[in-house]
């Protein structure tokens, strides 16, 4: 009996569970919502929060109110980097890779550098960054166009590659397996949930805490650079804050997964399924007939409503 | 005992240490006169009496819902949905006001009805975060997208015009004196009569120890909620300003200004992890941000670099602040 309701307690299972219960309603809220096709599109947008949210985990994962504000506005600038590099050419899909994952590197180098060496809260640091992120989006907006998607892109995120699917959606669950396999069976993996729980501890034990960090943010730039990439590949080109949706839902993702925001507790393959939670939720709501009031209403309402089943904090003890 | 200890540390440390301590908003006002100076220089005209006065109805929303964040900071929670807050009662008035034909007294019942919207959404997020001890941040999160919601059903689009009555008498003098220095005032009394109260130490005890707290028998879970229900409070006062200064309805009016709440917050020298936040910090903190945004205009900053210089000059002086405070409390 125990063993079934700590089976049951998983946040993986949790999750897992919800998303067919969501599917199921809403297959019968609108027939057809989940059809081979549909769950494939479904899929391909929770790939896109996926990636993203796959940097705020390990951030999330390292501890100390480790947290990345800054995800949306490196989405957005690495959309229009991308769509200027490329410019609609299959050649420049090379060089807009790498240029996006320096720019994503580079912002995280610098909210790393802020959180270690100046010991700026990451909740702080990260806000500041995205106030300069959406800045630098307005001068970069005047003075070029905002670029388009080379073919070869769009039909990697849209269009069948291998078995029907997607090429993003393999590159997702490339990630889900790079992840599970950095966080579970490298040295780097289990430093991070060292640092998590007790970066003292950590220290001195000899991990190179500071370091750590760095490279943690600048882990998270770079998935979010990939995730800009390939959602200017999903739309065409790129508008004006393109990612801003991010910023949130890549933390409600990791936190549908099971990960403690207290940092040090949580995986990958749990934000996984937390990111396409999501995405279904969203999904129903946008084939349900009802005006945007009503739909932001019910969204919040269920985020709040599935808050319940995921690691809430204790209750108080003398 | 503690008040020695206190002492030897800070004859140890020098003066400036405790002062920094006893006035943790110390670097901000600085960095204020340092602004306004900078402001006095690049436009000798923004010092003027009537673009102060102009500088304050513009800022003192958010000033308002800085003191709101303040409130839940100094319990150790957050409030991500004070600006969705601020919108629902921002559109909840202007409709109201005009339903009822724009008078004196519909002005009034619509203010009143205002401010408890603003204590209603306070509890909301005080039950879901203190009573059903989700995590602050992404439950805040999640009730400003249901404040958003019923802030769109109340007003579909942004534009509905407030009475003439409301943003003259905002906008306009009383006894040759502009009204915001009657608001400032008020606001200034509100403040001194609320920290005659036990609430802000209590707040400031569970911030700072929730645990410890629990174990002096504060009721920790009654005390966050306050704790919500004044940031609700404030989320409407910053709403009625708000209103006053643009005349108008929008039902997403605040949602930018979240993020902003809690940098002010910041700036004033306050740790966001709780028990060291004062309210007086979080003032000059939001007037900061304004003065950071009219020197920037002020400076001749071409019109699309404005916003980056905005944040990088905001992103220095939250480095600047932080470096400063934990000088103070470390």
């Amino acid at each position: 009996m125990t063993a079934i309701t700590t089976f049951f307690k998983q946040p993986l299972v949790v999750a897992l569970i919800l998303i067919v219960v969501l599917l199921v309603l809403g297959e019968s809220l609108s027939p057809g919502f989940a059809s081979a096709d549909q769950i494939l599109r479904l899929l391909i947008v929770a790939s896109l929060l996926g990636i993203v949210a796959a940097g705020q985990n390990v951030v999330i994962l390292g501890g100390r109110e480790g947290i990345d504000l800054s995800v949306g506005g490196v989405v957005s600038l690495s959309a229009i980097i991308a769509g200027n590099v490329m410019n609609g050419a299959d050649g420049g899909i090379l060089p807009a890779v790498l240029a996006c994952l320096a720019a994503g590197a580079f912002f995280g180098l610098l909210n790393g550098l802020g959180v270690t060496l100046l010991r700026i809260p990451p909740l702080v640091m990260t806000l500041g960054m995205l106030g300069v992120l959406q800045g630098l989006l307005v001068v970069i907006r005047q003075g070029i166009p905002s670029g388009r998607a080379a073919p070869g892109l769009s039909a990697f995120v849209t269009q069948p590659l291998l078995l029907g699917i997607p090429g993003i959606i393999w590159l997702w669950i490339a990630i889900g397996l790079f992840m599970a396999l950095m966080l579970n069976r490298t040295v780097f993996g289990h430093r991070i949930y060292a640092i998590g729980s007790n970066e003292h501890a950590a220290y001195m034990a000899g991990v190179p805490v500071r370091l750590m960090r760095i490279g943690l943010f600048m882990i998270s730039g770079m998935f979010a650079a990939i995730a800009g990439l390939c959602l200017l590949g999903y739309s065409g080109s790129s508008f004006a804050n393109v990612g801003e949706q991010y910023m949130l839902s890549s933390i409600i993702a990791v936190v549908f997964g099971g990960t403690s925001l207290a940092g040090g507790k949580g995986g990958y393959t749990g934000t996984m399924a937390g990111a396409l939670l999501l995405v279904i939720l969203q999904g129903i709501l946008t084939t349900v007939n009802i005006d945007e009031s009503g739909r932001q209403m019910v969204f919040g309402a269920t985020l709040l409503f599935l808050m319940l089943f995921y690691g809430r904090g204790r209750a108080m003890r003398a | 005992m503690t008040s020695t200890t206190t002492d030897i540390r800070s004859f140890g440390a020098g003066g400036f240490r405790s002062w920094l301590e006893r006035y943790p908003f110390l670097p901000a006002l600085v960095i204020i006169v340092a602004l306004l100076a900078l402001n006095g220089i690049f436009s000798p005209n923004s010092l003027s009496f009537r673009s102060l006065t102009g500088l304050f109805s513009t800022y003192l929303a958010l000033v308002m819902l800085a003191i709101a964040q303040t409130y839940v900071v100094s319990a150790g929670d957050i409030d991500l949905s004070a600006g969705a807050t601020l919108s629902l009662v921002n559109v909840a008035i202007v409709v109201l006001m005009e339903r009822w034909g724009g008078g004196a007294g519909a002005v009034l019942l619509a203010l009143a009805l205002g401010v408890l919207i603003g204590l209603a959404c306070g509890l909301v997020n005080g039950l879901v975060v203190a009573a059903l001890r989700l995590q602050a941040i992404v439950a805040t999160f999640a009730t400003s997208i249901f404040f958003t919601g019923l802030a769109l059903y109340v007003m579909p689009v942004a534009g509905t015009p407030a009475p003439a009555l409301f943003w003259r008498t905002y906008g306009g003098r009383l006894l040759g004196v502009p009204f915001v220095f009657y608001a400032l005032t008020a606001l200034a009394v509100l403040l001194f009569l609320l920290s005659r109260t036990r609430i802000v130490t209590e707040l400031l005890a569970v911030g700072d120890d929730q645990q410890a707290a629990y174990q002096t028998g504060l009721p920790v879970v009654a005390v966050r909620i306050k704790g919500y229900l004044l940031c609700g409070l404030f989320s409407a006062l910053a709403a009625f300003c708000l209103t006053g200064d643009t005349a108008s309805g929008d039902p997403l009016v605040g949602g930018k200004m979240t993020l902003y709440s809690v940098a002010a917050v910041v700036l004033g020298g306050s740790a966001l992890a709780g028990g060291w936040t004062t309210v007086v910090g979080s003032i000059l903190g939001a007037l900061t941000i304004g003065l950071v945004n009219s020197l920037v205009f002020f400076m001749g900053t071409p019109s699309e670099w404005q916003n980056f210089v905005q944040g990088l000059a905001i992103l220095l002086v939250l480095m600047a602040g932080v470096l400063a405070g934990r000088r103070a409390h470390a």
